[in-house]
């Protein structure tokens, strides 16, 4: 975290994410973004914003306007950043990633390790995730497929601080980083806005920094429950925590923010204290990350555990679209406090 | 404009490296000495080397799941080539590789990519890397003729026409996708057709003709490297020999065999050596021994090569040692 001193500026995560991207292409030639819509004169600068303007400052050659082919802006990124420079790609949603699998996990992740270490592939993937009553083909949060995929990063900021320090690192990164962007932290303003979206904007350094992956950020120390979260669900834990405050509960909040590499002992330290555990994912519940938190976890600190580890995720269903049911589907602080409350009686 | 007769002197030995490296690698194979796979490219060496010889040593080639021919003709070592088939810590790719993902940056190889198409944005992405580092290098995107069937190669040839990429997409057409002929997946009669629909020019030629590989692929690599663009070359070839190690080529007949096989690249470009007074039949024969010599060296070389440890496997996963 910056020194209190440091200077700050006020800043959205959608203006933070644009800032690293100014800065990073600044600094280094080889950094250019390509992607849909991301830089087309009176456009909308991406799909969220986030690179509206940078064509004005950088040119059309640098913030390259593509067809629409996600598999082809992949495979783009990855002949590039074999080629030498260090592309960001983006897709509009993360649900795009499905068009873009094979080059994204068969060339991308493999090609490192297929030529003996040899090549290396620095680039970055950007990809809008989470659930904002678009239905089913436009809200998913695929972080969990990718976390399956040996050779790719995969970082998950949840406010302006990390999302500025994590991209500048991820595209310093010399491997393929997958990078998830949730649609309600982003603080687009005016005809961007989204409804229900949170207002996140946080205080970011004015100097240069970045943020090592593999480094958790304990949001709010507790005694009681450790409860690890990502992305949007990292405000909700942090919600049912004051909330649980008052019933004299004391919840420790984690927010991993990359998920490969993934730094359990700070989760491992948190969980000898509380000797309790919750993880809430946006995600569906088979195959998810938060069962791979849970199973990690039991391995490495069973003997701490006092109670079972309680996952509250999505259900096992596409992502509704009606508000009334998009609000059952995705874990809400109601959802973590019950969670907490029954993982405690076991005290 | 052909080749000079100093570039078919070369282009002569390069084919039959192939051809002997392969046939060697079938024997081990079958005897049990060698591991893995192998999709052999026996027949098709006009086109790799035709190609190759167009390009400098700087430029690029993306390969495929059969990309022993594409390695050597760019000039990856037989040694190492050899030591990856066996698995072995000298080869290319330190034995993480394998067959299906011969190559070495070294030479401007890239280690194969054996996803079908897969290989094609990916080509298009290195040329628009060079294109916007202003190098001057082209990257030369061999694919097989099921490939222009696959999504990625509408998305990559399409990225690399509108943006003039310096790609040349070379299409071997051995007539099999596996064993499906392709005038059953495709409705074009000429597959050097479907450039139009990307409008960039695209070139039929006889893959079994070295000479006149290089005679189309050397225009299109000018015309990729003055920013003009990409080109689709189809060459028309044959593999020789089965599509995998277990293929018993019940899908098309002897005669049809016989009749690509009467159009030998190898004895063809001999035969144009001799003609030309370039090389006698004695030169033609030292260059057979030479190459054959070079074959058993490399597998010398591989079988006296370390094997990698197991948990070696843990390796370069990430620039960063190991796993995450």
């Amino acid at each position: 975290m910056g020194t209190p001193e440091a200077a700050t500026k006020r800043m959205t995560i959608a203006e933070a994410l644009r800032e690293a991207i100014r800065e990073e292409m600044q600094r280094d030639e080889r950094v250019f973004c390509l992607g849909e819509d991301i830089g087309i004169s009176g456009g909308f600068g991406g799909a969220f914003t986030v690179t509206l303007g940078l064509s004005d400052e950088f040119g059309h050659e640098r913030i390259l306007d593509t067809p629409i082919s996600e598999a082809g802006i992949a495979g783009m990124a990855v002949g590039a950043a074999l080629a030498g420079l260090r592309p960001i790609a983006d897709v509009q949603y993360a649900d795009f990633l499905f068009c873009a699998m094979d080059q994204l996990v068969n060339e991308a992740a493999k090609l490192r390790y297929m030529s003996g270490g040899k090549l290396k592939v620095p680039m970055v993937m950007r990809a809008p995730c989470g659930a904002t009553t678009r239905g089913a083909q436009h809200s998913q949060s695929p972080e969990s497929f990718f976390i399956h995929v040996p050779g790719l990063k995969v970082a998950c900021p949840s406010t302006a601080y990390d999302a500025k320090g994590l991209l500048k690192t991820a595209i310093r990164d010399d491997n393929p980083v997958l990078f998830f962007e949730h649609k309600l932290l982003y603080g687009s303003k005016g005809m961007r806005a989204e409804k229900g979206a949170l207002p996140p904007v946080g205080e970011v350094p004015v100097e240069e920094y970045t943020i090592p992956f593999g480094q958790a950020s304990i949001r709010r120390e507790g005694t009681d429950v450790t409860i690890v979260a990502k992305l949007l669900m990292v405000y909700k834990a942090l919600a049912a925590a004051e909330a649980l405050a008052a019933e004299g509960i004391s919840c420790e909040v984690i927010d991993p923010r990359t998920l490969v590499p993934f730094d359990t002992q700070t989760v491992v330290e948190s969980v000898r204290k509380t000797e309790h555990l919750v993880i809430v994912d946006e995600c569906p519940r088979t195959g998810g990350w938060a069962g791979e938190v849970a199973a990690e976890i039991q391995e490495k600190a069973f003997g701490h555990l006092d109670a079972p580890i309680r996952r509250v995720t999505a259900p096992d269903t596409p992502v509704p679209f009606a508000p009334v049911m998009e609000k059952y589907y995705v874990p809400d602080e109601e959802d973590i406090a019950r969670a907490v409350r029954e993982v405690l009686r076991w005290r | 404009m052909p080749p000079s007769p100093d570039v078919m002197l070369r282009m002569y030995p390069q084919m039959l490296r192939i051809r002997r490296f392969e046939e060697r690698i079938n024997q081990l194979f079958l005897q049990g000495r060698m591991p893995g796979t192998l999709h052999l490219y026996i027949g098709q060496e006009a086109c790799a080397v035709g190609v190759c010889e167009a390009l400098r040593p700087d430029d690029w080639v993306t390969s495929t799941h059969r990309p022993h021919g594409h390695a050597i003709a760019k000039g990856v070592s037989l040694e190492s080539m050899m030591a990856e088939l066996f698995g072995k810590t000298t080869g290319c790719a330190r034995g993480h590789g394998g067959s299906m993902h011969m190559g070495d940056p070294e030479v401007g190889a890239l280690t194969a990519i054996a996803i079908v198409g897969g290989g094609i944005p990916v080509a298009a992405g290195m040329a628009l890397g060079y294109k916007m580092r202003r190098t001057g290098q082209v990257v030369c995107c061999f694919m097989g003729d099921g490939a222009i069937n696959e999504g990625a190669f509408h998305e990559g040839v399409n990225m690399a026409a509108i943006w003039d990429l310096p790609v040349v997409f070379v299409c071997e057409n051995n007539l099999y996708g596996a064993s499906t002929p392709i005038e059953q997946v495709v409705k074009l009669d000429k597959l050097a057709d479907r450039a139009a629909g990307y409008g960039i020019p695209g070139v039929t030629v006889d893959g079994m003709d070295v000479l006149a590989v290089y005679e189309a692929v050397t225009p299109a690599v000018e015309r990729a490297r003055s920013g003009a663009g990409p080109t689709f070359v189809a060459c028309e070839t044959y593999r020789f020999v089965g599509h995998s190690r277990s293929d018993t080529r019940g899908y098309r007949s002897r005669e049809e065999e016989e009749a690509w096989k009467r159009r030998d690249p190898i004895p063809r470009l001999a035969g144009q050596l001799r003609d030309m007074g370039s090389a006698t039949e004695e030169d033609l024969q030292r260059i057979a021994e030479e190459v054959a010599a070079e074959v058993e060296q490399a597998v010398a070389f591989a079988e006296a090569s370390p094997a990698p440890a197991p948990e070696d496997c843990l390796k370069h996963v990430f620039t960063e040692e190991g796993p995450a």
